[in-house]
């Protein structure tokens, strides 16, 4: 299933190995950092879940089991460098500043963005496939013609793969090469589609055919993304082009908390990536190599569960925005229609009009 | 006043250079624009004196150069997007929809989708198929986008300068038929707003308001009206979302008959929305209903008998008599 081109610097036991391409530049305790990213991560994870399945939340879209392809990557991106996530894009969010409690203002159902992205430059959610792909070109064609040395970095899935628009981000970036890294994970699943009716080839391929590398790491071994993801960004900011990175993971959960995962999928498939945790791994690394004590993972434990516990009691300090904030921000500039429309509503007494 | 004439072809070109120099962050991008000068010719030389990174010759796939000129927008950057031909919109009208309408939201205002979307529109070219729709109404209904249309060269000189200014994504229509007709360009005072409705003649008993080629049928069908002793007030709706709604309202009301002009089909158009707004606001005016002159609910058709489905003077003067002969 996997093949020998697969980057790894972590085997799913934590023990290392060599690549001939790639070798780990991280230090302990920056390896420990990204071992208290994806507990955090995890953790938050199933705190939504639960929100959602106690009716907090309108939706969620889990991210357990993405969690080394996410942080790996976050934690390669410089700071001047902007991302175009999708919607399970929790991890990057992460790495990126965004506060959880903003993250999941959408899934509340309170706002249909949630946070600043110039601010944290990381733009608001893309929930329709493949958009954002083409989107993050354009932003890399701005960079072009700004002269920085800035990189994009966008996320899609393998469901997406399949998507118009990022066949053509494709062929945009290659033709103009634009500073972007296309970052797939490939979790195997879209809701139920498997990847194997969307590429008769490993994804990661297609970057050949469109004129730019294309790399496959493990993306349960958040050293080996980490890398990969750093040098492809390096390359992008100085004229190198874009690249298309497939992080080969596995969504372990469902595809939201609509989705029934047992309807299409064996418990057998599940169980196999079980074993390759992405978490687990690091910290066996962790321990073997850097001797952290089980106390240090207790500690990133109990602060992730303080973290969870915030979270949710932010979540349910969420309240229905006024119904006239609909009207904000639909225009930059004066509308008829909204001046209209934001009268009506004072008039049915529906809002006080505040804004 | 400095007053120039040229074709709308031109003056589009000379409000695209205006605009490139005005604003550095101002780019076109479009499929055939750089050398070849676009299909219409409309930027002609513009890649030559601005660069091809601001002139930028796309490859040929439309939801791309919407998307990519949506990443520019965040970036800061205003595009002007070519689509060559209305019938080739579609491939990107999932990122019109979904992303250029809605990320100023989404984003709470943070993101500026400054943007122009360039569309030649409508018929009488004797095209083959694709190349002769309307489409104004699928982008009309959409939250987040503006439309307009220019009907003179004037109108697109300033036209297109006023829409690459504004904050909101723009829906520009250009009536392909008439690029090639001349009238006076004032390179010095804008016309109007860029939505503002145009009172382009007036009269007395009926007022017909349409945009875009509709424009000087509307006007001929008012000379050939006048010769049988009808008086028509023309408007030109320049803006069609929003519409500019108050100058047909004091003409209605004057005149207490309307008619409607455009070549999409009737069906959820633009010409049901004035009908519908009309009949609210000058219901104890009105001494007839407001009819629609429209094209027909079929595909676009061959092009030899194209006019038979675009509305012409016959068919305006039909529903000029209709309101005029309406009893209540």
């Amino acid at each position: 299933m996997i093949g020998d081109e697969l980057i790894q610097l972590v085997t799913p036991e934590g023990e290392r190995v060599s690549s001939p391409d790639y070798e780990s530049t991280l230090s302990g305790e920056a390896i420990f950092g990204m071992y208290r990213d994806m507990v955090i991560i995890r953790r938050l994870d199933v705190e939504s879940t639960s929100l959602q399945r106690q009716g907090q939340l309108a939706l969620w879209a889990p991210v357990h089991g993405q969690e080394a392809a996410q942080i790996g990557a976050g934690r390669a991106l410089a700071p001047m460098d902007f991302t175009f996530p999708t919607y399970r894009e929790h991890g990057i969010g992460w790495c990126r500043g965004v506060p959880p409690r903003e993250m999941l203002r959408l899934f509340r159902a309170v706002s249909n963005g949630g946070w600043d992205p110039q601010k944290y430059r990381h733009s608001v959610p893309t929930i329709v496939l493949g958009n954002q792909v083409l989107n993050a070109v354009g932003y890399a064609m701005g960079i072009q013609r700004d002269g920085a040395e800035e990189a994009v970095m966008t996320f899609f899935g393998d469901g997406a793969s399949s998507q118009g628009d990022v066949l053509e981000a494709f062929v945009w970036a290659s033709s103009f090469n634009t500073p972007v890294v296309f970052f797939c994970q490939n979790n195997q699943w879209g809701i139920s589609t498997p990847t194997s009716i969307q590429s008769k080839i490993p994804l990661y391929h297609r970057a050949h055919g469109f004129g730019f590398p294309g790399v496959r790491v493990d993306g349960n071994d958040v050293l080996a993304v980490y890398e990969v993801t750093r040098r492809a960004l390096e390359q992008a900011r100085v004229g190198g082009g874009p690249t298309l990175i497939e992080a080969y993971t596995y969504r372990l959960g469902a595809h939201t908390t609509s989705d029934d995962p047992t309807r299409y999928r064996i418990d057998a498939e599940v169980e196999v990536w079980k074993h390759r945790d992405p978490i687990e791994r690091v910290k066996a690394l962790l321990a073997r190599e850097y001797h952290v004590k089980i106390g240090k993972f207790d500690e990133v434990a109990a602060e992730a569960d303080a973290l969870a516990l915030q979270l949710r009691d932010d979540v349910l300090a969420m309240d229905r925005p006024d119904p006239i904030t609909m009207f904000d921000h639909a225009y930059a500039e004066p509308h008829p229609l909204i001046e209209e429309g934001r009268r009506e509503m004072i008039e049915l007494g529906v809002s006080g009009g505040a804004h | 006043m400095a007053t120039t004439t040229m074709t709308m072809a031109k003056a589009l070109n000379e409000g695209l250079r205006r605009a490139l120099e005005k604003d550095k962050k101002v780019l076109i991008m479009g499929e055939d624009i750089g050398k070849l000068g676009g299909v219409f010719r409309i930027t002609d030389g513009l890649q030559k004196d601005f660069g091809e990174d601001r002139v930028i010759d796309s490859p040929l796939a439309e939801s791309a150069i919407v998307g990519t000129a949506v990443g520019l927008a965040i970036r800061g950057y205003r595009t002007v997007c070519e689509i060559q031909f209305d019938g080739f919109v579609y491939p990107a009208f999932d990122q019109i929809v979904s992303q250029v309408a809605k990320l100023h939201k989404r984003s709470d205002g943070v993101y500026t989708m400054g943007l122009v979307i360039r569309i030649p529109f409508q018929g009488g070219i004797g095209a083959i198929e694709h190349h002769s729709e309307s489409p104004e109404a699928y982008f009309a209904a959409t939250a987040g986008l503006r439309v307009v249309s220019c009907s003179t060269p004037n109108d697109a000189y300033w036209m297109i300068q006023q829409s690459i200014e504004h904050n909101d994504p723009i829906i520009f229509c250009e009536p392909k038929s008439r690029y090639w007709e001349r009238g006076e360009v004032d390179v010095d005072n804008p016309p109007a707003g860029l939505f503002d409705a145009i009172v382009r003649r007036e009269g007395a008993d009926v007022t017909v308001i349409g945009y875009g080629a509709s424009l000087k049928t509307m006007l001929r069908a008012a000379e050939t009206a006048e010769t049988e002793g009808v008086s028509l007030e023309v408007i030109d709706a320049r803006g069609i979302a929003p519409l500019d709604l108050e100058p047909m309202v004091k003409s209605v009301e004057k005149t207490g008959r309307f008619v409607v002009v455009q070549e999409a089909p009737h069906m959820a158009s633009i010409g049901s929305e004035i009908v519908a707004e009309l009949s609210q606001k000058c219901f104890y005016s009105l001494r007839a209903p407001g009819l629609r002159v429209s094209g027909y609910h079929v595909p676009y058709p061959p092009t030899r008998i194209e006019e038979e489905y675009r509305p012409n003077v016959d068919r305006i003067l039909d529903a000029v008599d209709r309101v005029m002969e309406f009893e209540s």
